[in-house]
């Protein structure tokens, strides 16, 4: 049974060592803030792939962890072949987006409706499964993705800052806004929006519902492919390494609230801060444990969200 | 004329002697010292499946978290045991104690949560239940784990010896198969009942739902607590990477490919699960020569399918068999069909 268990294992967060290397003798404040930022957004770039689909589908992806791992393994093959990083991760992204459209097909679509726990379950399924194609392909050893620029850390007020946290931000920002626009400007993005709103409406405006719900789900594998993508160069990319981020960006979105994409985005920079500052000031044993009470107690006094206003639900 | 007790619940009589009969009787059939460790291993999985049966298919609230419990019945034992020297059997039924009340604290307020959020909220539990058993060197031994947990000794009969405790552990499963259809047959479990139907419903009708709701936590954490400290003096040794999530997963998969809203669903889903995986696994090593987990694509997908198209669990099959007898029988006695609860939570 031991191997099973095994499995949906946590990776243990070495994110830490690699980012404060050398960072111990400067400020220590703004390194585990930097540092805490960092893991925020990827956190963030994934609460917002489980926002797109929990909101379009109202199915909760688990497997979306799954989807990070993808990128970031397909990435560094892409890079084995010879092909330049600018051009493998957009190729992973693509890639892993198509794969996020079957599994939608294939497993999420013919269980339209169905209650929570089966869809949880099935999602499950998928992330194992998921995690099961990669381990045949990739194996269990690790694999290192180049860096997006081969910079030396640069100092930022005391922190030794590594360039790749730099493109992190920056590229958090970007697909932010890029986001914004989709969801505001495009016809696709307000189709998309109104299936959220109330799909039987929408349907009669001659959207297709269905059709949406594969795409919320490859846009939301393709911000988790990116999200692999930008965090391997940090912690390396392992076949296990998908269900625990994957969590991570749940947590994101729960203290944003479930609904609001920028609730999720300050939901997971505030999970990554959380993690950063206790493993810095208290200790990175328990880390995990920090992070996850600070969620129950997010849940207990408010189950709505950090970053919402209050709402009730109807019967 | 049947009695309605009758109608609305199955008889359990004939189910259970036949289950009795076949357990006395697996040994005599069984030689192989792993086969016979699995169908320990299952006695001590079924004790927390059939908790998160009453928990998932009676009152539709779910848990992807009870191998914390599990975990800290087992540690509970091995730490009083070893450490404080206290006696088995009281190790365990302390274990049991404060997981009850544990799981009831945390579950007054987990079980405000519904769905997915409830879900989240359990996974965070077994998580800080994880951490922790890791972290807490000094009481736990942290990652390298604790040994030397002393085998049980019952009135002199020795339950180290694989076959006593075989008979004891599924001695144990009777029991709470027992005391659990109890549980479905009383107040309570209608109550449980219509809880999953319509919470609403039943607020409505002035019951105080949450206190049903905790004390069902409760009690299949319990479960979990019991079958942790029967593993860990089984095992004799216990780290924390057994108590993960993934162990939780694994239970809720065998619970729900089982058959969510049935006792016997969730021990056929325990056993189907636990043999497909060995199965899978010494096909895949012996025959395909691959190595590692790689058996866990055919299990994700099993799992994905099953889902799809049986999401009542394999214990449908049987209840549609139930069900068309019925049907024959049903120009005799009261004209009512046995009340089927829907599966999934």
């Amino acid at each position: 049974m031991r191997h099973i268990m095994r499995t949906i294992n946590r990776r243990p967060f070495q994110y830490w060592k690699r980012l404060q290397q050398g960072g111990w003798k400067m400020d220590l404040f703004m390194q585990y803030l930097i540092t805490g930022l960092t893991i925020g957004s990827v956190y963030a770039l994934l609460a917002v792939g489980f926002v797109t689909i929990y909101n379009v589908t109202g199915v909760l992806n688990l497997a979306q962890g799954e989807f990070a791992m993808l990128g970031a393994l397909v990435s560094v093959t892409f890079v084995q072949v010879g092909l330049s990083i600018y051009i493998s991760i957009p190729l992973a992204i693509v890639c892993v987006a198509l794969i996020g459209f079957f599994v939608e097909r294939l497993a999420i679509n013919p269980v339209k409706g169905a209650k929570p726990g089966i869809l949880i379950v099935i999602t499950l399924g998928v992330s194992i499964f998921l995690k099961g194609v990669a381990l045949l392909i990739w194996g269990t050893a690790p694999k290192s993705l180049p860096p997006l620029f081969e910079n030396k850390p640069i100092q930022l007020l005391g922190a030794v800052v590594n360039t790749q946290s730099l493109w992190i931000f920056l590229i958090l920002v970007i697909h932010l806004v890029a986001l914004y626009w989709f969801f505001d400007k495009t016809f696709l993005g307000s189709a998309l929006r109104a299936s959220e709103r109330n799909a039987h409406a929408a349907s009669l405006m001659g959207i297709n519902v269905k059709n949406m719900s594969a795409i919320a789900f490859s846009i939301a594998a393709a911000l988790g492919a990116l999200a692999g993508a930008m965090i391997a160069p940090l912690t390396d990319a392992t076949y296990d390494m998908g269900f625990f981020i994957g969590i991570k960006g749940f947590v994101a979105m729960v203290f944003g609230g479930m609904h609001s994409i920028q609730g999720a985005v300050a939901g997971g920079l505030l999970l990554g801060m959380i993690e950063a500052f206790s493993g810095g000031y208290v200790s990175t044993y328990y880390t995990d444990a920090i992070a996850f009470g600070f969620l129950l107690f997010v849940l207990f006094i408010r189950p709505q969200g950090l970053f919402t206003k209050a709402d009730g639900t109807r019967v | 004329m049947r009695n309605a007790s009758q109608v609305l619940y199955p008889g359990r009589g004939k189910g259970l002697v036949i289950f009795i009969i076949l357990i006395a009787l697996l040994p005599l059939v069984v030689t192989t010292q792993y086969i016979f460790t699995l169908l320990i291993l299952l006695g001590i999985y079924s004790i927390i499946t059939i908790g998160l049966s009453l928990l998932i298919g009676y009152a539709g609230q779910i848990s992807i978290g009870h191998a914390a419990f599990y975990g800290i019945g087992a540690y509970m034992s091995a730490i009083l045991t070893t450490k404080f020297e206290i006696s088995a059997w009281f190790a365990i039924l302390l274990g049991m104690g404060m997981t009850f009340l544990l799981a009831y604290f945390v579950g007054v307020r987990v079980l405000k949560l519904k769905g997915h959020i409830l879900a989240l909220a359990t996974i965070a539990i077994n998580i800080i239940v994880y951490t922790i058993l890791n972290g807490w060197t000094a009481m736990t031994g942290g990652a390298l784990g604790l040994g030397g947990i002393p085998k049980l000794n019952l009135l002199g009969i020795d339950l180290g010896n694989q076959l006593n405790f075989y008979y004891f552990v599924w001695t144990i499963v009777v029991f709470i198969i027992i005391f659990s259809s109890n549980i479905i047959r009383s107040n309570v479990g209608r109550i449980l009942r219509s809880i999953h139907d319509s919470e609403t419903g039943v607020t409505a009708l002035g019951v105080q739902v949450s206190k049903y709701k905790v004390l069902i936590f409760a009690i299949s954490a319990t479960y979990a607590s019991l079958a942790g400290s029967l593993y860990a003096h089984y095992i004799q040794f216990i780290s924390p990477a057994t108590f993960n999530v993934s162990f939780s997963i694994l239970l809720l998969v065998m619970v729900m490919v089982g058959g969510v809203h049935s006792i016997w669903g969730a021990m056929i889903g325990t056993v189907a699960i636990t043999f497909l995986n060995e199965g899978i696994r010494y096909v895949s090593h012996n025959y395909l020569h691959v190595s590692g987990e790689v058996e866990i694509i055919v299990y994700g997908f099993i799992i994905v399918v099953m889902m799809i198209f049986m999401p009542n669990g394999i214990v449908s099959l049987f209840d549609r068999f139930q069900k068309r007898k019925n049907e024959h029988e049903s120009d005799s006695g009261l004209d009512l069909k046995p009340v089927d609860a829907k599966g999934g939570v």
